[in-house]
């Protein structure tokens, strides 16, 4: 082990760790916003609605994530001038823009299945409850179904959002230099292998599991009202 | 040649697989053995490994194991070049990998079997072994195939990542195509439809197996 070189190297990887956590957090919030109506979606009776929403979250929950990456930044490549028409092609010759939409498209069909479940198990009697005092449509849903939902939602969509940051590391596939990314290019330039991957996954480790100490804090406070008195 | 890779594709799954229900039952023996060190290597294996990516996992076996036998070699005054098999080193650090997932499913697969049942294996004379063997883990196996079937739905789609280290799979075969007729978005998504393919037919395959294990429940 060259701890030297390690040493050397942290800032590098730390501005990668960097890149992996705005990517992430990006893709997280924007994927959060379209989960919620996809799964309203999929809930949906009307077929307009829940057919496309179902393919949708079938096709990315079915192929590899690799796959998807390389399908949006070098597969969007066939279309140049279409894109080039459209004013849309510097975005999609941008790896980090193309890696942020994938993941969020990603990330989006998986939580749209944990919120379909989640909403699917709010009690009835609290949803009766709400009509009770009078509440419907979008007011009942944004006060008693969405809000209960969430909570039961919470413990799946916290793995969900673990997954989600370890699948950053793909991003380096096509060109984005974040963590895993930073890692391989100083491996490749100094040869030093377990001294940057291991550093690397110690990174990611810390990273990890400062998320899951956060949904657990999350957690226990969303369902305080739980917790029975001492 | 899409098709060729798609065989290995499967074909390296299938192996990865294996390896995983291997390390899943090393790991829930780990988790219940009484020994210390081995619950703490088996807490250890499964915190680790599913707290980082599988693609550094994977680069640090690929480039990491034959560098290690080098500079080991080199210290006792050989002088060695060692590169490791793609195929190998692939389906072992996926199989590795999803070990962890497995271990955790069957972990629970074996806190579901009822005491009673041990019990009663033990009752009627049959040896520790023997209860195991005939009783425990049929059991558990039953218990465990759905969250099994999981692990191979996930496992099937990160045997992609291998072809970053070169594999011939479907993946990289895609990509081959994709260089030579510059029509990447054709080859891209046509991996895509195999890949949905496979996870089609693995969900047939599953709900066979599921209704074929739980012949003898009554509902």
């Amino acid at each position: 082990m060259n701890w030297e070189l390690i040493w050397e190297s942290l800032p590098k990887l730390l501005e990668g760790a960097g890149v992996t956590v705005q990517i992430t957090l990006f893709s997280i919030a924007i994927g959060l916003l379209l989960a919620v109506p996809l799964a309203l979606a999929r809930l949906s009776s009307n077929k307009l609605l829940n057919w496309p929403a179902t393919g949708f979250v079938f096709y990315f929950r079915g192929t590899p994530l690799l796959v998807q990456l390389f399908l949006i930044y070098y597969g969007s490549g066939q279309f140049r001038e279409l894109f080039s028409d459209l004013g849309l092609w510097t975005y999609f010759r941008n790896a980090w823009f193309c890696a942020v939409l994938t993941l969020t498209l990603n990330t989006a069909a998986y939580s749209a299945e944990i919120f379909r479940g989640a909403i699917q198990a709010v009690p009835r009697g609290e949803i009766e409850a709400g009509k009770a005092f009078g509440m419907s449509g979008w007011l009942l849903f944004r006060r008693v179904t969405l809000p209960k939902a969430f909570r039961i939602a919470l413990p799946a969509y916290g793995n969900e959002v673990v997954f989600l940051l370890q699948a950053t590391s793909l991003v380096s596939a096509i060109t984005v230099i974040d963590l895993t990314g930073a890692a391989d290019l100083i491996r490749s330039k100094t040869f030093a292998v377990y001294e940057m991957y291991l550093t690397a996954a110690v990174l990611y480790l810390i990273m990890t599991y400062v998320l899951v100490y956060g949904f657990r804090l999350l957690e226990k406070r969303l369902n305080a009202y739980q917790r029975r008195p001492v | 040649m899409l098709l060729q890779g798609l065989q290995m594709t499967v074909l390296v799954g299938l192996c990865a697989m294996l390896v995983a229900i291997l390390f899943g039952l090393l790991g829930t023996w780990g988790k219940f053995s009484h020994s210390r060190l081995a619950n703490w290597a088996a807490d250890t294996y499964t915190t680790v490994v599913r707290g980082v990516p599988e693609l550094i996992l994977l680069l640090l076996v690929y480039y990491g194991v034959p560098k290690l036998i080098q500079d080991g070699a080199a210290a006792l005054g050989y002088d060695m070049r060692l590169d490791l098999n793609p195929f190998v080193a692939g389906f072992l650090t996926i199989g590795f990998i999803y070990g962890a997932f497995c271990t955790e499913v069957l972990r629970g697969a074996f806190l579901a079997v009822p005491r009673g049942q041990m019990e009663a294996a033990r009752a009627i004379g049959m040896s520790r072994t023997l209860a195991f063997r005939r009783v425990q883990l049929p059991l558990a196996m039953r218990m465990a195939l759905p969250g099994l079937g999981n692990v191979w739905m996930v496992l099937i789609k990160a045997t992609a990542l291998i072809s970053l280290i070169q594999l011939d799979e479907l993946m990289r075969k895609a990509k081959l195509a994709a260089t030579a007729t510059h029509q990447p978005f054709t080859f891209y998504f046509l991996a895509s439809l195999l890949f949905l393919a496979i996870t089609l037919v693995s969900m047939l395959v599953l709900k066979r197996a599921e209704t074929w294990a739980k012949r003898g429940v009554r509902t």
